[in-house]
């Protein structure tokens, strides 16, 4: 795999505070990046970083190959941008926005034409393609926003929280969106305060606070990696005596909780297999076990709590 | 073909120049303005009860005109366009700074001869006869661009609220009306008016109206030309170098 964004100690500072510090990392190719950060981290300013709109004022970031600050006409030729504010023209009808933005990135005015009735199909949005868009609603907004930004087909797509505020059926057609676009090549840059959306989506997230990035990896890994200590829950078919589990290999400590116990323990795995063991031996089959990873919003608020001043 | 070509940017700044037009200059208010704002100033030096020729009047419209309708709408552009976001977009597009603003330009460009043109026929209809048609043409297509140019200067302070530009706009504007010839002929000025009025490329246009319309001018044709050339060509690029710096400070 090969990095579509390459940032090497990228840093902004506006007055005297650091709303991005010598922040690196790389997003392959065909990869969902999600970008998370409590309001404030850093995570608008490293995007604008990342698209050439405001210049960082240390460090380098090279997209689909190209220098940002050197090359940034190159750069932006392959990549399209959703920004969390709707900046379609209000003046402009959806049709004549996505026009202008096909003219703009140089497609042939048939070519434009095609993408701009298919987009606006795939959006929702065809049969309201001469309504001016200050007449439209947020989540049309939103909706047009996307279908100009992949007017020019971009191998990368950068979103700024693209379904803050949004209503749900605006929200799950841009979710479904993405992912065919990622299904089909597309590698997507996704800032994002919704834990959830991050936890489905993208294959890898990374964590910024006060400007620094504070991790970078698969969601699973990082709920798993912030605790050393593993909850599990299991049932059985019959009654299990206090105690009998506490002696189990691993085990920490036995909770019971209605008809299943909670354990905690710092090997997950030999509990398991112990708990299995332990199953068989006394003919008490398990009914459910589940291991109880914490979730990404537990993750986040550790990583982002742990770390404050 | 390469994107950050300088064809290919050319292209570009004229789709800018094509939502300008469509977007910020084809509107009643923006049109009413271009057109009675100088009128309403003429008249009121027509009926002032100063005995100066009708000829140098109408020339002094025309020279009005364009400089007011050339820059009565840039400048705000960036602002509004700021203020609305629409300006984050066009940075986020393959364009450069310079063809957005070049692109701004040519809007204002078209904008200020469109209205012009229409001072032109005016004056015509008044009984004035154009005596250099080609020399008229020239004059107004330069100090077209040069106004724009002008337009795009006044946008340089990286504010997104259009009235505080619009504000800094009208004070530099309207002084420069009354150094710059229109109301005084250049002859009668004061050797201090004639030094501020030499700096301005607003003089070297009325003069080449003035020339085109009754045949008497103050500088050689040359000069008007090469100074307006000039002027053109270093606002051109010091609107260009200072929007590039000052952009990312409107995001």
């Amino acid at each position: 795999m090969s990095a579509v964004i390459h940032a090497s100690d990228l840093t902004k500072v506006f007055g005297k505070s650091i709303a991005v510090d010598h922040i690196s990392f790389d997003v392959q190719k065909g990869e969902i990046f999600g970008f998370l950060g409590p309001n404030g981290a850093g995570k608008t300013t490293s995007t604008r970083m990342l698209t050439g709109v405001i210049p960082p004022d240390t460090g380098t970031a090279t997209i689909l190959g190209y220098d940002i600050r050197s090359e940034p006409v190159l750069a932006k030729q392959g990549f399209g941008v959703v920004p969390e504010t709707s900046n379609a023209y209000a003046d402009l009808t959806a049709w004549q926005n996505l026009m202008l933005m096909g003219e703009l990135y140089g497609l042939p005015r048939t070519r434009a034409e095609q993408r701009s009735s298919d987009l606006l199909g795939m959006v929702g949005l065809l049969e309201r393609k001469d309504q001016k868009v200050q007449a439209y609603s947020k989540g049309m907004k939103q909706r047009l926003i996307l279908a100009m930004a992949l007017i020019h087909e971009p191998e990368l797509l950068f979103l700024d929280e693209p379904t803050s505020g949004l209503d749900v059926q605006s929200t799950i057609m841009i979710l479904s969106l993405l992912r065919d676009l990622n299904k089909q090549g597309t590698t997507i840059f996704l800032t994002t305060h919704n834990m959830e959306e991050a936890n489905r989506l993208c294959h890898r997230v990374g964590i910024i606070r006060a400007g620094k990035m504070v991790a970078i990896d698969a969601p699973e890994k990082l709920k798993t990696a912030i605790d050393r200590v593993h909850k599990i829950e299991v049932s059985f078919d019959r009654k299990i005596p206090d105690n009998t589990l506490a002696g189990l290999e691993g085990v920490m400590t036995v909770n019971r909780t209605g008809d299943k116990w909670q354990i905690t323990t710092q090997n997950k795995d030999a509990t398991i297999h112990s708990l299995a063991a332990f199953s068989q031996k006394n003919s008490a089959a398990i009914v459910t076990l589940n291991t109880l990873a914490p979730s990404l919003d537990e993750a986040f608020l550790r990583l982002t709590q742990e770390t404050q001043p | 073909m390469n994107p950050a070509g300088f064809s290919v940017q050319i292209r570009r700044a004229w789709v800018i120049a094509k939502k300008d037009i469509r977007i910020y200059y084809i509107k009643g208010p923006v049109l009413i303005f271009g057109v009675f704002m100088p009128l309403f100033m003429f008249l009121a030096f027509l009926m002032g009860g100063r005995q100066l020729p009708l000829s140098f009047l109408v020339s002094g419209l025309v020279g009005m005109t364009l400089f007011f309708t050339a820059t009565a709408v840039s400048p705000a552009i960036f602002p509004w366009e700021g203020q609305a976001k629409t300006l984050e977009r066009l940075a986020s597009c393959p364009v450069t700074v310079e063809a957005i603003v070049f692109g701004d330009m040519i809007a204002s460009t078209l904008f200020g001869i469109g209205i012009t043109i229409i001072t032109v026929i005016i004056g015509l209809v008044l009984g004035l006869s154009l005596l250099h048609g080609i020399m008229m043409l020239t004059a107004i297509l330069l100090a077209a661009v040069c106004f724009s140019a002008v337009g795009m200067l006044l946008a340089v302070p990286p504010t997104n609220v259009p009235s505080n530009i619009m504000m800094l706009s009208s004070l530099i504007k309207f002084p420069l009306v009354f150094i710059s010839g229109i109301f005084i002929p250049l002859e009668q000025m004061p050797p201090w008016g004639l030094a501020l009025a030499v700096l301005t490329p607003l003089t070297y246009f009325t003069d080449l109206v003035r020339y085109a319309f009754t045949d008497i001018h103050y500088f050689p044709i040359l000069i008007d030309i090469a100074a307006l050339g000039v002027f053109t060509m270093v606002f051109t690029v010091v609107t260009m170098f200072l929007h590039k710096r000052t952009m990312p400070q409107r995001m």
